[in-house]
């Protein structure tokens, strides 16, 4: 080596690691803090009874359960979505790849009234389900949907590349030592996707864990029944209530922090399972 | 992208009537997944999107237009240019920087800071706003400051409370709590990209007599145009659509306050859903130019790497 790594020739060091951390500290990390001191001036006591009331205990059943089941619906349809997009060709393949993107562009905003004008007693689906006695917007089906629209693009983001490398001589050498073809796929493949599968159902559960805008106009928001959990801080913000709200934030703070941790041991696993091959 | 593997008649076995190889699925099964996945997506995707547009000209052009140049419409319009056009380059700046000294040098620390800079993606909208409330509002660090009896810096607190600052139910935090929600997107795109592509050229280019700057514009900069590209579409796009966090610190003032997701909002709480359509189509279609945009620049991307390849 030419140059000792203490001494490298590219020069800005210096100034983009201290840039980086300033701006770092100064939009995320500074107002972030203000969450915890803020949480330090409620006693234990006060802390627990917000956090455990059974207004909030029920927003968090509500949005724990409708996130986990919108992440496993999308979690076998998104394989699916996965597996044509790179196995088969048909007409309009690209402009549909290019589509599965959507629920990342489109604001949650527009997602929301869109989703809660289809679903009402007399939109397009909404009518067609009233019909068969299902109900969906302002109920909890309602939040399921809104969630799996916004988890859709994560497992198949995830599974697609892994799927894209995966060796044709594998599935070859399975198949010549009799192997059918469902066997191959649950016996071979299926346990190569695990870990990209895995990843993007925890991508898709922490996003709609926090997910607001797409959810409030279909859900209705009635008290106990279909109020999610960022629902419940607004209304606390909404009455100034700062240190409830604050209680409630902390909660899906440490659970998304929970998240990420799960999110980076699994990538962790990924690629040295990656690697192994 | 794979194609589907044709029949193979030189180095496997005749192509008689054969039984079928267990490396492809059978024609019905095909056919079945690929009518799964158009079902999904068309129900999910194609089927809201449509109906966003539909709706919008549910009451003629005449309305639409009427409704698209409302000055509360207007005012919306410019507010979400306005934020827009100062948190992107900022977080631009930012993910280069980021990315620069990330990629670039080899330092103690380095997956945390990434992991801290990921950091506002996993965090709540809602959540996003009200630690700005926090900090700025009347109640917050702020306010409490400017009211304190007995404040640490006296000269401060008598500057801050002469200066009239407004920061939240006011643009300054509409503008912080979009630069929080879009911080991640230009750095988390470059990043990786010039990981993988290391430091030989621009180690070339210096010792071949190049200045820092002419390195990192003529070296760097067309190497990274179109992870660069792709990070910045993203991070106008959210920009632009944020409704959580930006509904946490706005207070809803029509026509000061309100960005375009807002102001959707205020119509269709006025149950005015042609007029919330007709404004929500604008953001539609910033949607679909943003994937046309994203899909051609990782096709160039592609192709670049390819090309070095």
């Amino acid at each position: 080596m030419l140059f000792s790594r203490e001494r490298s020739v590219l020069p800005g060091f210096k100034l983009t690691l201290g840039f980086t951390l300033f701006y770092l500290g100064l939009i995320v990390l500074i107002p972030l803090s203000s969450i915890f001191t803020k949480t330090s001036t409620l006693s234990w006591a006060e802390f627990h009874q917000v956090t455990i009331s059974p207004v909030a205990m029920a927003s968090y059943r509500l949005t724990f359960g409708a996130s986990f089941c919108a992440a496993m619906v999308n979690a076998v349809f998104g394989m699916i979505v996965a597996w044509v997009l790179v196995r088969y060709q048909f007409f309009g393949k690209r402009l549909v790849d290019a589509l599965v993107d959507l629920p990342f562009a489109l604001p949650t905003a527009v997602a929301g009234i869109t989703l809660a004008r289809l679903y009402s007693d007399n939109g397009w689906i909404g009518h067609t389900l009233a019909g068969a006695g299902i109900k969906v917007a302002n109920t909890q089906l309602g939040i399921f949907v809104a969630l799996t629209f916004i988890g859709l693009p994560f497992i198949v983001r995830t599974v697609q590349p892994v799927l894209e490398d995966l060796d044709a001589e594998i599935e070859e050498a399975a198949a010549s030592l009799g192997a059918n073809r469902w066997q191959i796929f649950w016996r071979v493949i299926f346990p190569m996707l695990r870990p990209a599968l895995l990843t993007g159902i925890a991508l898709a559960f922490a996003r709609a864990l926090g997910e607001y805008g797409s959810v409030i106009f279909i859900a209705g928001n009635i008290p106990m029944k279909t109020v999610i959990t960022p629902v419940l801080i607004m209304g606390e913000l909404d009455s100034f209530s700062y240190a409830k709200a604050t209680a409630l934030a902390v909660v899906l703070l440490v659970v998304s922090f929970l998240l990420l941790l799960i999110i980076n041991l699994l990538q962790w696993w990924s690629s040295r399972h990656h690697a192994h091959i | 992208m794979t194609p589907v593997p044709a029949p193979d008649p030189v180095s496997r076995a005749p192509v008689t009537a054969a039984p079928r190889r267990a490396t492809v699925e059978p024609p019905w099964m095909r056919a079945l997944l690929i009518g799964i996945t158009l079902g999904f997506l068309g129900l999910f995707l194609i089927l809201p999107l449509l109906s966003v547009f539909i709706q919008a000209f549910g009451k003629g052009l005449e309305y639409y237009f009427q409704s698209i140049t409302d000055p509360a419409a207007w005012s919306a319009i410019k507010l979400t240019l306005l934020t827009a056009a100062i948190a992107v380059p900022m977080n631009c700046v930012f993910g280069v920087a980021a990315a620069w000294a990330i990629a670039k040098f080899s330092f103690p620390g380095k997956t945390v800071l990434i992991t801290l800079i990921d950091l506002p993606f996993s965090i709540s909208p809602v959540v996003s706003g009200l630690i700005f409330v926090l900090v700025f509002g009347a109640q917050g660090w702020l306010g409490r400051y400017q009211n304190a009896d007995h404040p640490w810096f006296p000269w401060l607190q008598s500057w801050l409370n002469t200066l009239d600052l407004h920061i939240i139910y006011a643009v300054p935090g509409i503008v912080l709590a979009t630069l929080f929600v879009t911080f991640p997107f230009v750095a988390r795109e470059l990043i990786p990209l010039m990981q993988a592509q290391g430091r030989t050229e621009e180690e070339a280019a210096r010792v071949l007599g190049a200045s820092g700057w002419q390195t990192f514009w003529l070296v760097t900069v067309p190497n990274i145009r179109w992870g660069l590209l792709y990070g910045v579409i993203l991070c106008n796009a959210r920009a632009m659509g944020e409704f959580g966090a930006v509904s946490v610190v706005s207070g809803h003032i029509r026509g000061q306050t309100n960005t375009i997701p807002l102001h959707i909002e205020s119509l269709y709480d006025e149950y005015n859903f042609t007029g919330a359509f007709a404004v929500a189509s604008l953001l539609a279609l910033l949607a679909l130019v943003t994937l046309v945009l994203k899909t051609w620049a990782e096709h160039k991307n592609a192709a670049l790497k390819t090309v070095e390849e």
